[in-house]
């Protein structure tokens, strides 16, 4: 306490007897409540300290009394989404992959799983949002090799393409060149007749000998005008979406010795209704049919 | 008068740490009451009847007249239903209350404070019922000073538990702007409200409870940083309560003086006041007023009604405790006159300024948008190549319907010759315009699809504009955005 309690002279307070290079402290005195709840805020916090995880102590830490933790907590909040999917997956197990599209909630979560999923495991190769890149098919789009309708991306999702499964879709383009079907010149002719539909030949070039090769030998697969054939994955040719490259060297390679892909049959990593949740979610990137 | 003097005894000088000094407010009679009562009355019933009034929006949609609906993000004011993007126009009503504030305090002193804020008027309230169970100042300061008795424990128990009902109806009324009213209450007896609910009504409870029944003038001396700046705005022309000092003083009992003096002649010439500490009786924040203007006034002017009843029982002139300002305090005391300037730079800045706030915020009302419109361009892919040749753009749409009827709308680009529009869900049906629907008071949002003519393609990118119509009302909206392609436009292009 203090000892040289004066008055000051100019405004009539106390002074606390405090004096720092002449300046007097004046005494306002604080209210007694206040201090009593300044010392309750510290008990309050003392509270805290024992019932929630406060204090570290070498390799562990005081967990508190309530065994509360932030993890936990997220754990427990987790587990409650999977617990309230589980029903929504379950359904989307059940049903017919068009039914599922007609439930607009139960299309929430499928679309969600299915945008996780394919992030996870189809990105790598048909880029983000199925933005496509060389060799891989760009999902949306109007270009389908084997179908766009909902069950058919089921389908090739389910068994692939060129893969181990036995129900895969299958296609193989002969190699023309390769194996000696096609001599060089009639290579050159078909790629012509192609080339103008690519718009890499001039249109006044004469393509009778070419048209006439890829008669015999193309339409089966590739249709008449070049439509494609959905039923043995016989790509478009008179679309200006290429797989790999709009030149008409490419034609001439491919003719040749031709490139294919293969897409895994994901039936045995993913279940029915993550493969569903995925084809929806393929379907509704623009492409969907 | 030995149970004041030991109550108010001031702290020893030393001491760090101030008691407090209880404040017993005398019961007083008059004009300044009679107002104080009357808006009393009218900020506690708007206050508790407001949650109940009724509102018919149509069906489906709450008909509270004031509902802050939190959950759904929606405030419903009467006719006016505001979305979270509306909020700027609470700023514009936190600047009007400000200004009309810092107005209302230069023109007439701390008048907010005296008769109108919460913590007045419910502290009012509860000394009303403390002077009706516990009697008027000089019984409470007997009863307080006493020892226990039957008498004593049951008035005590019986004002608190009358200040907790208060409370507790205060704390609720206030959950109840932020739920439907009768639903709330119904749901808060069954046990089946909400956690927050019942929190939110205990803790209201607790602090209506203590601020009005234990703190009182605590609040205003100590917690409210109001009067700590109202400094700032009071002038000398500021109408405040005032004690005509020059008229009072030398304060005195006058016939108990002219006993005391030997002659008439003798006695010493008082002003009007007569010490008789009326003022400082009735006083709620327990200061004299005629100490002068101050920090714990509040400006309540109940001293006013005190002297004035005081005065007229004395036969003395009233209004020696008056509203006046500090100027015409001056002038009058040396008998000049004085005339009020409410005109003066501070009160024109601040209506000015509450003007132009007024005006900002009428004019958002009434040009407030009755839709949003906002697209977002998909960011991978940036463009997908299509069959043709053309060229796609994927958008996400959000378009907000404020009105409280379901919305049609139609969606046009231009900017992209033959572009057309249309939404994934449904593949098919492109076209140059499309339609969207809207719910009423919702936002939807749609994945747009934008389809490019191989004829007509940007080199990289280039803007383009959607419009969206109301087809009802005929509002529209414009967002400009971008369309994007390859750099270098020509053929042969991969994928």
């Amino acid at each position: 306490m203090p000892t040289k309690i004066e008055k000051d002279s100019h405004t009539g307070t106390d002074t606390t007897g405090h004096v720092w290079d002449g300046i007097r402290e004046l005494n306002t005195p604080l209210p007694k409540w206040w201090l009593y709840v300044f010392i309750a805020t510290v008990i309050w916090a003392l509270g805290w300290f024992l019932l929630y995880p406060s204090i570290p102590y070498g390799s562990g830490y005081w967990h508190g009394l309530l065994g509360y933790s932030s993890r936990g907590d997220a754990m427990s909040g987790l587990a409650a989404i999977h617990e309230q999917h589980k029903d929504a997956m379950d359904k989307i197990a059940k049903m017919p992959i068009a039914d599922i599209a007609r439930d607009p909630k139960l299309m929430e979560t499928a679309i969600t799983a299915g945008r996780i999923t394919f992030a996870n495991n189809c990105q790598p190769c048909h880029g983000p949002n199925g933005a496509g890149r060389v060799g891989y098919p760009a999902l949306g789009d109007d270009v389908w090799l084997w179908g766009g309708k909902l069950t058919d991306i089921e389908t090739t999702l389910t068994h692939g393409i060129r893969s181990s499964d036995p129900d895969a879709r299958q296609s193989q383009m002969p190699a023309f060149g390769a194996d000696g079907t096609l001599k060089p010149d009639q290579i050159e002719a078909v790629a012509d007749y192609v080339g103008v539909w690519w718009g890499v030949v001039p249109a006044s070039t004469d393509t009778k000998a070419g048209a006439q090769i890829y008669a015999e030998n193309c339409v089966a697969c590739h249709g008449e005008k070049g439509e494609g054939n959905r039923d043995a994955g016989g790509p478009p040719l008179n679309a200006k979406v290429h797989l790999y490259d709009g030149s008409r060297a490419f034609i001439v390679s491919q003719v040749n010795k031709p490139q294919q892909g293969v897409m895994p049959n994901w039936n045995t990593r993913l279940d029915p209704a993550t493969i569903k949740s995925v084809a929806l979610f393929v379907h509704s990137l623009g492409g969907g049919e | 008068m030995s149970v004041v003097s030991r109550l108010e005894q001031p702290p020893s000088p030393e001491a760090l740490y101030a008691s407090r000094i209880r404040v017993y407010p005398k019961d007083v009679r008059g004009l300044v009451r009679r107002v104080k009562w009357a808006i009393l009355a009218v900020c506690l019933l708007i206050y508790y009847a407001l949650p109940w009034l009724r509102w018919n929006r149509g069906p489906g949609v709450p008909d509270q007249a004031l509902l802050i609906d939190m959950w759904n993000e929606r405030f419903y004011v009467f006719n006016l239903v505001l979305w979270p993007q509306d909020f700027y126009l609470l700023t514009g009503l936190l600047i009007t209350a400000a200004v009309s504030l810092f107005l209302v305090t230069s023109l007439f002193g701390r008048v907010w404070c005296g008769y109108a804020c919460p913590q007045t008027v419910w502290t009012d309230l509860f000394m009303a019922v403390e002077r009706w169970l516990q009697g008027d100042r000089n019984a409470r300061m007997r009863r307080d000073a006493g020892a226990m008795s039957l008498d004593k424990a049951w008035r005590k128990t019986a004002t608190h538990a009358i200040w907790l009902g208060i409370a507790f109806w205060t704390g609720g009324a206030w959950t109840m702007y932020f739920v439907d009213a009768p639903l709330a209450v119904s749901e808060f007896w069954h046990g089946t409200a909400s956690p927050e609910l019942y929190a939110a009504t205990g803790i209201l409870t607790c602090t209506t409870y203590l601020l009005a029944g234990w703190a009182r003038e605590q609040v205003c001396t100590y917690m409210c940083p109001w009067p700590r700046f109202q400094s700032a705005m009071l002038d000398e022309q500021s109408i405040i309560v005032t004690y005509q000092g020059w008229r009072g003083e030398p304060r005195g009992h006058g016939r108990r003086a002219q006993a005391a003096a030997v002659t008439a002649a003798a006695a010493p010439a008082l002003g009007d006041c007569i010490d008789c500490a009326a003022c400082v009786h009735v006083c709620p924040t327990g200061i004299d007023i005629r100490d002068g203007i101050q920090l714990e006034c509040i400006n309540c002017g109940l001293c006013i009604d005190a002297c004035n009843s005081v005065m007229k029982k004395s036969g003395g002139k009233p209004w020696l405790v008056t509203w006046d300002t500090l100027a015409g305090q001056a002038a009058r005391s040396q008998g000049k006159p004085h005339h009020l300037r409410l005109l003066r730079p501070r009160t024109l800045i601040y209506t000015i300024a509450l003007s132009l706030v007024l005006i900002g915020l009428v004019l958002g009302l009434i040009f407030r948008s009755q839709m949003t419109l906002s697209l977002i361009h998909d960011r991978a892919p940036l463009f997908v190549r299509l069959k043709d040749g053309g060229l796609r753009n994927g958008f996400t749409l959000k378009l907000a319907n404020k009105t409280m009827q379901p919305g049609e709308y139609t969606l046009s680009l231009s900017g992209l010759p033959g572009a057309t529009l249309l939404l994934s869900e449904t593949a098919p049906g492109a076209g140059e315009t499309l339609h969207l629907s809207v719910p009423r008071s919702e936002v939807a949002a749609f994945r747009l699809l934008v389809q490019g003519q191989p004829a007509a393609l940007p080199n990289g990118s280039m803007p383009i504009f959607f419009k969206v119509r109301n087809d009802t009302t005929g509002d529209t909206l414009s967002y400009e955005s971008l369309f994007m392609g390859p750099a270098t436009s020509g053929s042969g292009a991969s994928q």
